[in-house]
């Protein structure tokens, strides 16, 4: 097992045709991902790596059964890609485009609510079930498969913390950028919930940062729910107030959503917090 | 994006919000002039974008020209919380019945706006939150209808017993909705919103943060950023944005270059954990240009305190061997003094190292470190040496 995507899943990428679209779809085709088609309308009929272009997510769908989007659509039409998606019996979007305001993001998710489908991101690297599939942009080759989930608000940081997990010689389930913006889909508990029902997975790493109460939740979630360990690392803790860091949504606002508030959240509930992204792989290897 | 309290107002006026009568002033003189055409007692406030500003008397009340000329001289030039006051506003003064608080934010739990209404006005709100929570009435909007009459007027008969009051509160409070949304805001607050003693409702202060991923399209509010922060700190970091770089200056002396938000505030977390302190955060994005890393160089050396830089580069899809052509190159043409730790990492890492060993530049220090803690660790020990010189 691992979570949302598998060696069964089968990906349609919209904004195939474009730079990031065209060379990370090559990047996942080299990795073993089903990317079954792409998506860029008025390019129907071409071809990108040998994967069929439509002109619609929903032609897209009935042509070649793709249950999964990959959105890489410029900022500006990136929420209508959602929309399409959404309305297309697509079950897992991933939304890699970044800077999509959040009041369209409020509104899309609200359209997305009464449906049977999940978003991950905007603003994320997407997702990895190592050996299996990889749906986004995630280097492939530093990811090992194991019994270890990931779950993370940032890019590279997941990549850095990725890396000295397996150097402990663990492996991971599925490892998943969750996106940087103040509003996105699933968020901490909706993975942990997955996880938790996981069977490859024995433990999760959790890698924070500031802004938000996300952090928060996922310990009080993992006090009531979780039977599996969890080891967190959160960045920021030298972040001044009211700057936004990068991240849409990685900001100290009105004196909360320090790093000191979420890593004492933590400790709390008993999860262990890294001091540094090395530790993360020891903690874990203890823990389970 | 935050705007200043006369912006805001400009914003609400156009959406029907009142707002007592006011002007900008520059000098002095122009504040007396402003107070002689309200011919009425005025209030000088300290147009700033830190909060706080009433507490540093940032705020003054003048009941004549004079007064006005004279609060307007004290408040100019003063240093709020390190930002100079450039500009005031003088505007009518109001005789206030009570004070109340209306707000909206994008209310990241909820993943909704959230309407927030007190009777508690006047003060700092999140104050409130911490102090008596019970004290703020919360509503989250369902996005795909808005904000709905009777919804508002329930908020508002939580807060004002006058059922006229509350009526023309309710009204109000939809046209801070309206304004909330069409301007693309992630806060739009009314504090303190005031009945006066003859019964009007007036916006005696304003804030609206505007979200920054929505300002391609609202290029009239980008254009108030203009006149706002010329010199300042700020101004690098709108710059480095326009440069597609994530910049903001911190008070240390390690300058850090890193791809990617989350793994720049751990580097900077990392620094300050072994003694040192980062001069700033910088996050360079994915594809690392020569161009973009010449760039960086140049925002993060304006800062004087820097005494050595950090590269920390976390190669996944970005290959390593590019950044560090980028690096010789943009070293070659800045000719800089100071040393530089730079670890890469990930794909092409040894073809790295190699192009960073064999394209030495005369003057500047090339250290390599294989790791981001080994490479935190070299880069204080190389400041501390040159703050001991």
């Amino acid at each position: 097992m691992s979570i949302l995507i598998d060696e069964n899943t089968k990906v349609v990428g919209q904004g195939i045709t474009g730079r990031d679209g065209a060379f990370h779809t090559k990047k996942m085709l080299e990795y073993g991902t089903k990317v079954v088609a792409g998506v860029t309308p008025g390019k129907g009929g071409q071809k990108v790596d040998g994967v069929p272009v439509f002109n619609t997510v929903k032609e897209a769908v009935e042509e070649t059964g793709a249950n999964t989007s990959c959105i890489f659509v410029p900022h500006k039409f990136a929420v209508d890609a959602i929309y399409e998606a959404g309305d297309s019996c697509i079950e897992l979007i991933v939304c890699i485009s970044e800077g999509i305001p959040a009041l369209d993001m409020v509104k899309a998710i609200k359209f997305l609510s009464d449906k049977k489908v999940k978003l991950i991101g905007p603003n994320c690297p997407g997702l990895i079930s190592p050996e299996k599939c990889k749906v986004g942009i995630l280097p492939g080759n530093i990811f090992k498969k194991g019994s270890i989930g990931v779950i993370s608000r940032s890019g590279t940081l997941t990549y850095e913390i990725a890396t000295h997990i397996v150097s402990t010689g663990l492996g991971i389930s599925t490892c998943i950028g969750i996106g940087g913006d103040p509003i996105i889909g699933l968020k901490f508990i909706d993975y942990l919930k997955l996880f938790e029902k996981d069977e490859q997975t024995k433990g999760v790493v959790l890698v924070g940062e500031i802004g938000g109460q996300d952090e928060e939740e996922a310990a009080k979630y993992f006090k009531e729910y979780c039977k599996k360990p969890i080891v967190a690392f959160i960045a920021g803790l030298t972040a001044p107030p009211g700057k936004r860091m990068g991240h849409a949504g990685a900001i100290i606002s009105g004196g909360t959503g320090t790093a000191k508030e979420k890593i004492e959240a933590f400790e709390k509930v008993g999860i262990k917090v890294a001091k540094e992204p090395e530790e993360v792989g020891t903690l874990m290897s203890m823990q389970i | 994006m935050k705007i200043h309290e006369y912006q805001a107002k400009e914003i609400f006026q156009k959406y029907g919000i009142p707002v007592p009568f006011g002007k900008v002033a520059y000098t002095p003189e122009e504040a007396r002039k402003i107070a002689e055409e309200i011919g009425e007692p005025v209030v000088i406030k300290a147009q700033v974008l830190v909060g706080g500003r009433g507490k540093a008397g940032g705020i003054k009340i003048a009941k004549t020209p004079d007064e006005a000329q004279e609060a307007a001289s004290k408040i100019l030039e003063m240093d709020i919380k390190g930002e100079i006051v450039k500009k005031v506003l003088v505007t009518k003064a109001i005789d206030i019945e009570s004070e109340t608080y209306l707000g909206i934010i994008v209310d990241r739990g909820s993943k909704k706006p959230v309407i927030m209404v007190s009777a508690a006005g006047g003060i700092d709100i999140e104050e409130v939150a911490r102090e008596t929570p019970e004290k703020i009435h919360k509503f989250a909007v369902d996005p795909s209808t808005g904000l709905l009459l009777h919804q508002a007027r329930e908020l508002c008969f939580k807060i004002f017993e006058d059922p006229k009051i509350a009526t023309k509160s309710s009204a109000i409070l939809l046209k801070l909705y309206e304004a909330f949304i069409k301007s693309d805001a992630s806060l739009a607050e009314i504090n303190p919103f005031v009945v006066s003693t003859t019964g009007e409702v007036w916006a005696l202060d304003a804030k609206i943060n505007i979200d920054d991923s929505s300002l391609y399209r609202h290029e009239d509010i980008e254009a108030m950023r203009e006149s706002q922060s010329i010199g300042t700190d700020e101004a690098t970091e709108i710059e480095a944005k326009q440069k597609n770089l994530s910049y903001v200056k911190l008070e240390g002396n390690i300058g850090c270059v890193v791809n990617g938000a989350g793994l720049a505030m751990a580097t900077m977390d990392l620094i300050k954990r072994y003694g040192g302190e980062p001069a700033n955060f910088l996050d360079i994005g994915g594809s690392s240009s020569p161009e973009k890393v010449t760039n960086a160089m140049d925002i993060l050396l304006r800062d004087k305190n820097v005494k050595a830089v950090f590269f920390n580069i976390f190669g996944g899809i970005t290959r390593c061997d590019d950044v560090a052509k980028g690096i010789i190159e943009a070293i070659s043409k800045m000719s800089i003094s100071l040393p530089i730790v730079v670890r890469l990492t990930g794909t092409n890492e040894s073809l790295a190292r190699d192009i960073l060993t064999l394209n030495q530049v005369p003057g500047t220090a090339l250290i390599p470190a294989s790791s981001m803690a080994e490479g935190a660790k070299k880069v204080i020990e190389l400041v501390k040496k040159t703050v001991n010189k």
